[in-house]
């Protein structure tokens, strides 16, 4: 009784969480431009996105920002977090500290603070991208550094010492013996950073070069015009997104499965 | 040895100055630009005019409101469902949990995209309903945050408490309200901290949703556009003051593992 009355909960809030977008979803693939009456079956929405230029590239351009300042802030986030570890008070200190900042401070405020310095204190021209990939980077090492430093918590010291032991440099025991154990910490972080990048908006609109979109600053400028072509574009735009998300969860929940397998049926008693 | 222990913490150094460079050195900035005027010449003039201003004030009565309507109802609907999903026989919790999580790797502005259209359809002309479009709204953003923090704190709940509570002759109801719910209080702030802040100050939410009302992040934005640096750092200010405030509230209470949870899923 009490299990059918969650299971109603449970889907009805699913249902709304899910509604608007599987909705858009179905009508991205009719010539409607609007909810109400489907005329017909067309896939016209997704030929205009990957046809027309000005989409095409806004869609590049955002998966570029988001790999490229991913990239960035997994090497600085980890050799921070990796430093840190090893470092005394003072270091853990300053980065630990200064680390929390952007994790906790309101979007809009790091955008602006941060343009108010590059722009305006140091000159820094927009249109060089300078603004807009330190911007990025600002966001999600600190994401990156805070994903790591778990893993360096765990992991057996004693390895690192005995590499060093049986001949190896330092600079060779952190690449075979550090990192395979942090590794797991580095991929989530990357991931992290790019799902970051993907959903920004305000660091975005105020470090970009004029000429430049991302999907955020995009779809906001395009449902203030009223363009109806670029409008169901983006219905289209947003399915595919959807269904690569769905995709993603899938297969991760896939080789999560086999690697619980694989842990061995031990961590039983937290039933 | 010792140089060995030098050399390893050497590789802090370029993050080190990153932050320093990108994070630390913006704050000076605005606090300078938050207490000088056009000329440079030091003044409280933009701290008096903020406080003094019925327009100021009500932006932010205004988000204020917001903010804690927002978080009401995410707490609201997230409790129940992290409770569920953490202390129930389902099979599959975890894929469940990733179903309400999903949503958070979505763009938030094509969300609000969806969900604007189906208002529209529900509503007629959006107009109509600012305060509640734009509560829906933020609800439906930020619900994945909420739920996480809270889910943490009441899956590592030790069983053996409740089974107690129970041999001492608790009911559910009194288990839940002297044991469970007290318990999960870390996992509950940890989510405040997560909705409250950024429903103070995202205020693209209200634009796409057609509310012209300003929050505290849209006044940051107007004055951004208006190139008038001192009002903005002055507001930049007093939210990081407010943020401040959270922060030194929330490290006491908060649950460690359930903070920072934006990618609490891709972590584990």
């Amino acid at each position: 009784m009490r299990k059918t009355f969650y299971t109603i909960f449970l889907s009805f809030v699913m249902v709304l969480l899910y509604l608007p977008i599987l909705v858009l979803a179905v009508y991205s693939f009719t010539d409607s431009a609007n909810i109400g009456a489907i005329r017909g079956f067309s896939v016209q929405n997704y030929v205009t996105l990957f046809k027309k230029p000005e989409l095409r590239d806004m869609i590049a351009g955002t998966l570029i920002l988001a790999v490229g300042s991913a990239f960035i802030s997994t090497v600085l986030g980890t050799l921070g977090a990796v430093g840190v570890f090893y470092s005394g008070r003072f270091g853990n200190l300053v980065v630990g500290s200064l680390n929390k900042v952007p994790v906790v401070n309101a979007e809009v405020v790091t955008a602006f603070s941060l343009c108010i310095l590059l722009i305006g204190a140091c000159g820094v021209d927009k249109s060089s991208f300078v603004s807009l990939v330190i911007g990025h980077v600002v966001l999600e090492a600190p994401f990156v550094y805070v994903s790591v430093v778990p893993k360096l918590k765990q992991m057996d010291n004693s390895l690192y010492e005995a590499a060093l032991d049986l001949g190896a440099s330092p600079a060779m025991a952190l690449r075979r013996v550090v990192l395979p154990q942090i590794f797991p910490g580095v991929v989530s972080g990357f991931a992290l950073a790019v799902t970051l990048s993907l959903d920004d908006y305000f660091i975005t609109s105020y470090t970009k070069p004029a000429t430049f979109d991302t999907i955020s600053t995009y779809v906001v400028n395009a449902t203030r015009g009223s363009q109806t072509e670029i409008k169901t574009a983006l219905w289209a735009l947003s399915t595919i997104i959807f269904a690569v998300v769905v995709g993603m969860v899938i297969l991760m929940n896939l080789t999560g499965n086999k690697n619980e397998k694989r842990a061995g049926a031990g961590n039983e008693k937290d039933r | 040895m010792n140089r060995l222990r030098f050399q390893r913490s050497q590789l802090c150094i370029p993050y080190g100055l990153f932050l320093v460079c990108f994070v630390f050195a913006p704050l000076v900035v605005i606090i300078y630009y938050a207490f000088t005027d056009g000329e440079g010449r030091i003044t409280l003039a933009n701290l008096t005019s903020f406080f003094s201003s019925p327009n100021t004030i009500g932006t932010l009565a205004y988000s204020l409101g917001i903010a804690v309507a927002t978080t009401c109802c995410c707490l609201l609907l997230a409790y129940p469902i992290a409770y569920i999903l953490a202390r129930s026989r389902f099979k599959h919790k975890a894929v469940i949990l990733m179903v309400f999580v999903m949503p958070m790797w979505i763009n938030f502005t094509l969300r609000i995209t969806a969900l604007k259209e189906i208002l529209t359809v529900i509503e007629g002309n959006l107009a109509y309903h600012p305060f509640l479009n734009t509560l829906i709204g933020m609800t439906y953003d930020f619900l994945p945050f909420m739920i996480l923090p809270i889910y943490t704190t009441l899956e590592k709940l030790d069983n053996s408490l409740l089974e107690a509570a129970a041999d001492l002759g608790a009911d559910t109801v009194r288990t839940f309200l002297r044991v469970t719910f007290p318990l999960s209080v870390p996992g509950i702030i940890s989510g405040i901290v997560m909705v409250f802040l950024p429903s103070m100050t995202n205020y693209v939410v209200l634009d796409m949703l057609y509310n012209s009302t300003y929050i505290m992040g849209s006044l940051i934005g107007a004055y951004f556009s208006a190139y008038d640096w001192h009002n903005g750092s002055m507001i930049a200010l007093i939210l990081l003051g407010i943020i401040l405030v959270f922060t030194m509230f929330t490290n006491r209470y908060a649950d460690e593992d359930a903070g920072s949870s934006r990618g609490g899923v891709l972590g584990s």
